[in-house]
């Protein structure tokens, strides 16, 4: 068994079946906050996906895409975290 | 050789993020599900950049790898605490379980801040646990 078929059928199935598990908490979740970090969760999830595709095509360039999804995942909380402590004055 | 230790770190990490989303899944309630999310998937995504990082002899790689675990680790608390302080201003309720609210009366609802002295409040606080396991499943 080489390495790339290990990651072919174990690693990548592996993520697959965490970023279903975590979108049946997004859909489901009871409050908004539950949903917020479920979609933080699902990104975090997809850098180690793209890190994995980067490993299987050879496409060093492929992890810039990683470096700007982990700004944007923090941002995004960020923002959503801040302007649900806000909704709560009104 | 590299080969065997590049396998055992990738699966390491993807079994860490797999049990992050289990943990999101089936954990009871907000507060627990997020100390699960923040610590076991940053610790997976952290293992896979370093292999990535092993595999590929490119001095370019390894620095956007340890770039990416950098930035993880340092912002992921930061948004866990913002995103756990907003759900307990919203009024997000604690598990059934929960045996004490140490928070309950604590924050002003006022100016947000967190009080700091010892004594507790005049009148009894009103803790957020649930009564039920439906609310916060």
């Amino acid at each position: 068994m080489t390495l790339e078929t290990y990651f072919d059928y174990f690693i990548l199935p592996i993520l697959t079946i965490s970023v279903i598990l975590v979108f049946i908490r997004l859909i489901k979740g009871p409050k908004v906050v539950d949903r917020v970090i479920a979609l933080d969760l699902i990104i975090t999830i997809g850098i180690g996906i793209i890190t994995i595709f980067t490993i299987r095509s050879n496409q060093i360039v492929l992890l810039d895409v990683a470096i700007m999804l982990a700004l944007i995942a923090f941002l995004g909380t960020v923002a959503f975290s801040f302007y649900i402590e806000k909704r709560e004055d009104d | 050789m590299i080969n065997i230790i590049i396998g055992i770190l990738s699966t390491i990490g993807a079994f860490a993020i797999f049990f992050a989303s289990l943990g999101i899944l089936r954990m009871p309630d907000f507060y627990l599900r997020l100390s699960v999310t923040v610590k076991a998937a940053t610790l997976g995504v952290g293992l896979l950049l370093f292999c990535a990082a092993i595999i590929f002899p490119d001095i370019s790689v390894s620095t956007k790898a340890l770039a990416i675990t950098f930035f993880l680790i340092i912002t992921s608390p930061i948004a866990a605490h913002m995103i756990g302080r907003a759900a307990y201003f919203t009024g997000t309720p604690l598990w059934k379980g929960t045996i004490v609210d140490q928070l309950a009366g604590m924050y002003d609802k006022e100016t947000h801040e967190l009080k700091n002295d010892a004594e507790p409040p005049a009148e009894e606080p009103e803790e957020q646990i649930a009564k039920t396991e439906d609310e916060t499943d």
